[in-house]
């Protein structure tokens, strides 16, 4: 067997034997085994990087007709260093999640779930075309689904992972459609078989609306707008999730999914993709997303939240990119992302232990003094977002502000973006790490274990160092990020923006004990998320009760009363001819006349008896 | 062999009547025929003896070449298997209900393997007398109205297709099914038409599908198992190895029509579905939904000939029928613990039953078409299948429109199945829900064999394909 399967068969089976064979009673070893596993797929992730196994061969899952899709996996550096990402992530997680939730009464759950995420999200990584993909892409909902509801008893916990696996399942009905469109233009939904001349022979219409329906996918995973709503509210699963899945990787996978649809459809240069215009749909859909959630990001509270809406706004970035035919600039983003966002929310996970589960950052405060590796990591993290010179994020955003040079509506808008996200993150470090202890809990908290602080001092290296390791960069196999410092414009215009923000935090939080602008009516917009939940709360409520009640009325009175008093007569009227013909011998008429009695015997024995 | 598997369970149900211990004849009966079905189906066996010269009618028992009948008859003596260990027969009453679980597997099993029409039509209509009867007497709620109004549903349907069988017969002039061919084409549409209401009315096509969810909902477990699993899929089987074979140009003829009713039964009905406040109702509802699916591979069929359009609605058909009956065999474990299937006076039931949990939540994610399990590999076919015949030169075509509109469905099932779930089993516990017990080993039995079935058929779906060249 090709040792590439482990990559599969290790967690598929660290989830079963968790589920099914360890369960609560034995959560230490679940925990550890998870942990192990996906320690193995990192170190065979990392051989894989070195060329030491070849791509197993395909096998059929369902082998019908014209109908062939296979499990197979891709071997090129752009799966290859996405492996890294999820099972380098992933291993500092469970490691940091031996101590977030050693205490938890449902450890085992919690590890086996995760398992089950990093079988699913393997297989996203590798599929070799579009129905594995989709297998798998299904899946990883189905695990971000339990991983949200953790804490099942708590209502909004529940309710978040209801709306997260809702929100995806209506980008999946695009996906789905977009899926089958291409897999009839394009002759294939296998990666290595698509052909893209075949694909816009049907004109940039038609090609266009398959292209924007595959990216439903990606808006329901990633969050874009209008489907976003789902990932403030995912926050409610444990931290170490929310840095995994819900910043580093699967919501993520939109990017990844359209880089790879992108890159197979488009070949090398994406020369296809420059004929269909209206690709440049998804960069404004990225851009406003990113803009959107940033403008939301300033004013939340509650330090999850604000990585959460942080999270949205980058994904936004990494969807411009793709969007503006720049794939290797969106997945370079992701990579850098990835690192530094599991940094911060792992982060925010020790501040929140370290405080007694308290979210709020106007009840934290002096954090830098009580726990100075996870501050100063969490500070580190926050440069990289901001896209500081030399961090890993400045070369990442440089590269999506390059794509967008000259499209000047979206690159001020990211530009803007970038100053804003340097606003929302100081805002968050003054307030939180900065200044007195504004609470008890902020006042008692202490530095956590080496169990837990070790994984962020490794991703903030990650976050520092990840540019340079080029051979770990999933992207096209030419693709080199330029990681020299340059003076133009694009390189003022950041750290411009990077200038403005901290000033504006500066002035603004420095020492405050309580939002200045939380009473402004323009913040306030920004605080409830543009009331687009509630928008779309109002919507469900009219279509499910009105809409719905309607269809029940119309069902229950118009079809079952008429229709079933319609049969009703018929059958008395089937009654008389069945008289006529009783005598006549005839087969057709005998037959009847069973069916009569059958009426006969049934009505006897429920009424009479 | 084939014979055995009719006579079984009849035999047993006669033994039952006459004072065998009812419990253990059914188990004994039902694990006989999974015996003999496997050993049957690896034989390729066929049995045939003639009954009535003058009208060339034989009782004729075999599988055709097409394996449909092979997965039919699997379904039927899993889900019968499944079905004597669930639900809880009233006290004194275990002769009618083990009995009428076994004459109406017989039934079953007879129509999916008869080879000769009438007895494929007769055998149907055999396992419809128990079911109404259990409805009648044993079932929950409103029975007798309920089990009145299925039997003047499915009697119309009955009768309807009666009438187009007949023609049929006229037309070819043998009740043999290995005889079926196009009919005369100016009778084609007619048939047609009588065969999909006919058939459609037994599988709860719109309009005629408002008797399912109240008989599901009022039957006695097995007896919702039975028919939404396994009986209901006969009117499916018979479109397509009767329908489709004697009128495939009327079948044609009358795709706008079917297109339409099917896309009925899966937004319209999903609709009602997403209303729905009873667990029970829910799943009726869900059920008659989910047949839109399957006649949309039929209608794929008839539209492009698809290449697997067969094999998508056969293997959604199997994976529905398990599905569903795991369901119900949950639902009606869900009532015998809290008392009450009303979404609002449940919650927090994952607490104290967390294997009742998962295996609920289990066929949930199967009903919503979760990969990995049966329901998803038929549903991806099925939307595949119509989009085989796709020219995207042409613009879409009405088969490729009504899939589209198809796929909504895995929303809307998706946000019914979801909610129940959220209401039954997370959040807080309820008086009803607190001091419920979990499901105990003998209750475990029926779903989690079922289960283990789904996912084998979702990961490794050749293991039903393979039937089915």
């Amino acid at each position: 067997m090709n040792p590439l399967w482990l990559l599969f068969i290790l967690p598929l089976l660290s989830a079963a034997v968790i589920h099914f064979a360890l369960k609560q009673k034995f959560a230490s070893i679940a925990a550890i085994l998870g942990t192990v596993s996906t320690g193995v797929t990192l170190v065979l992730a990392i051989l894989w990087l070195n060329g030491s196994f070849t791509v197993p061969a395909n096998f059929d899952w369902i082998n019908v007709g014209d109908f062939n899709p296979e499990i197979g996996m891709l071997g090129d550096k752009l799966a290859k260093g996405m492996m890294i990402v999820v099972c380098g992530i992933g291993f500092l997680v469970h490691v940091f999640s031996l101590g977030y939730m050693k205490t938890d009464e449902s450890k085992a759950r919690y590890f086996g779930n995760l398992s089950l995420f990093m079988f699913s999200m393997t297989g996203i990584v590798l599929a070799s075309n579009f129905v594995m993909m989709f297998i798998f892409w299904e899946l990883v909902g189905l695990s971000s689904y339990l991983l949200i509801g953790h804490w099942y008893q708590k209502a909004s916990a529940a309710e978040a992972a209801k709306k997260a696996f809702l929100s995806n399942r209506i980008g999946d009905f695009g996906f789905l459609i977009g899926i089958l469109m291409v897999s009839i233009m394009a002759g294939s939904f296998a990666f290595g078989e698509m052909n893209g001349a075949e694909f816009i022979s049907f004109g940039p219409w038609l090609a266009g609306a398959a292209v924007l329906l595959v990216f439903c996918g990606a808006i329901g995973k990633s969050a874009q707008l209008p489907l976003h709503i789902w990932l403030p509210d995912a926050m409610e699963g444990p931290t170490p999730v929310s840095a995994l899945i819900h910043a580093a990787t699967m919501v993520a996978a939109g990017v990844y999914m359209m880089a790879r649809f992108f890159f197979s459809i488009g070949g090398e240069e994406l020369a296809i993709l420059k004929d269909i215009p209206m690709v440049q749909v998804i960069a404004w859909i990225g851009a406003i997303t990113s803009l959107v959630a940033a403008l939301m990001a300033t004013q939340q509270n509650d330090i999850k939240k604000i990585l959460a809406y942080s999270t949205l706004s980058q994904l936004g970035y990494m969807v411009m990119a793709v969007g503006l035919l720049a794939p290797d600039a969106g997945m370079f983003h992701l990579y850098t992302h990835a690192w530094f966002k599991a940094l911060l929310f792992l982060g925010s996970g020790a501040v929140i232990y370290a405080c007694h589960h308290e979210q709020d950052i106007w009840k934290m405060g002096g954090l830098l003094k009580k726990m100075p590796i996870t501050a100063i990591t969490f500070i580190i993290g926050t440069l990289a977002l901001t896209a500081v010179p030399f961090t890993s994020g400045f070369y990442s955003k440089e590269g999506i502000l390059h794509a967008a040079h000259d499209k000047p509506g979206l690159f001020w808008i990211a530009v803007f973006v970038a100053m804003l996200t340097t606003f929302y993150m100081f805002r968050l470090i003054f307030v939180a790490f900065l200044g007195d202890p504004k609470h008890k809990h902020a006042e008692d908290a202490k530095e956590v274990s080496p169990i837990m602080w070790a994984p962020l001092a490794l991703l903030a290296i990650m976050a520092l160092a990840s540019p340079f390791l080029v051979q770990l960069i999933p992207a096209r196999e030419s693709f080199t990020p330029d990681t020299a410092f340059h003076f133009n414009d694009v390189t003022y215009a950041s750290i411009g923006a990077f200038l403005v923000g901290i000033a504006l935090a500066f002035l603004l939080y420095k020492g405050k004990e309580s939002d200045p602008l939380a009473n402004n009516k323009v913040m306030r917009v920004f605080a409830n998320k543009f009331y687009i939940d509630e928008f779309y709360a109002g919507i469900v409520k009219w279509f499910q009760d009105i809409l719905a009640a309607i269809v029940h009325f119309l069902d229950e009175f118009l079809i079952n009363g008429m229709l079933v008093g319609g049969f009703t007569r018929l059958a008395q009227g089937t009654g008389n001819i069945f008289r006529k013909y009783a005598q006549s011998g005839n087969l057709q008429h005998y037959a009847f006349l069973s069916g009569a009695g059958i009426l006969i015997v049934i009505y006897l024995t429920v009424f009479a008896g | 062999m084939l014979l055995a598997l009719i006579l079984i369970p009849i035999l047993a149900a006669v033994g039952i009547y006459f004072g065998a211990p009812a419990r253990l004849t059914a188990l004994g009966a039902a694990v006989a025929n999974i015996v003999v079905a496997i050993i049957a189906i690896m034989a390729n066996s066929v049995f045939s003896v003639e009954v009535m010269s003058s009208l060339e009618i034989n009782l004729s028992l075999g599988f055709a070449k097409d394996g449909i009948s092979i997965v039919m008859l699997l379904l039927a003596v899993i889900v019968t298997f499944a079905a004597v260990f669930s639900g809880s027969a009233p006290e004194g009453r275990e002769k009618l209900w083990f009995s009428s679980i076994l004459l109406i597997s017989a039934g079953a099993i007879g129509a999916f393997i008869s080879r000769d029409l009438f007895f494929f039509f007769a055998f149907h209509e055999l396992a419809l007398i128990p079911t109404f009867l259990m409805i009648g007497m044993l079932g929950r709620g409103d029975r007798k109205e309920v089990a009145w109004k299925t039997t003047i549903y499915l009697a119309f349907g009955s009768m309807v297709l009666l009438v187009g069988l007949l023609m049929v017969v006229n037309d070819i002039g043998s009740f043999s099914m290995d005889a079926l061919r196009p009919i005369a084409a100016e009778q084609q549409n007619t048939v047609a038409l009588l065969l999909i209401i006919g058939f459609g009315t037994l599988v709860s096509l719109f309009p005629f599908h408002s008797w399912a969810a109240p008989a599901y909902a009022s039957a006695p477990a097995p007896v919702a198992m039975l028919h939404a699993g396994v009986l209901k899929k006969f009117g499916l089987y018979g479109l397509i190895v009767v329908g489709y074979k004697v009128a495939p140009d009327g079948m044609a003829h009358w795709l706008p029509l079917l297109l339409v009713l099917l896309l009925c039964n899966i937004i319209w009905v999903g609709l009602i579905t997403i209303n729905q406040k009873r667990v029970d109702l829910m799943l009726g509802n869900s059920s008659v939904m989910h047949m839109g699916y399957i006649f949309l591979a039929i209608a794929a069929l008839v539209d492009n000939g698809s290449s697997f359009a067969m094999q998508a609605a056969v293997l959604l058909m199997f994976a529905h029928g398990i599905s569903i009956a795991m369901s119900f065999c949950l639902a009606d474990r869900i009532e015998a613990k809290t008392g009450s299937l009303e979404l609002n006076q449940l919650g927090g039931l994952a607490k104290a039953a967390p294997t009742l949990a998962f295996l609920f939540g289990l066929v949930g994610m199967a009903s919503i078409g979760l990969p990995g399990l049966a329901n998803f590999a038929g549903e991806i076919m099925v939307f595949f299948s119509g989009f085989e015949g796709w020219e995207p030169a042409d613009g879409l075509g009405a088969v490729q429109i009504a899939t589209i509109i198809a796929i909504w469905g895995v929303v809307i099932s998706a946000v019914y199945m979801l909610r129940a779930f959220r209401h039954i089993f997370q959040g807080d516990t309820s008086s009803r829900t607190e001091d419920a017990t979990d499901l105990g080993v003998c209750e475990k039995i029926p779903a989690i064999l079922l289960a283990v079935i789904l996912l084998v058929v979702g990961i490794y779906p050749n293991s039903i394909l393979q039937f089915l060249p």
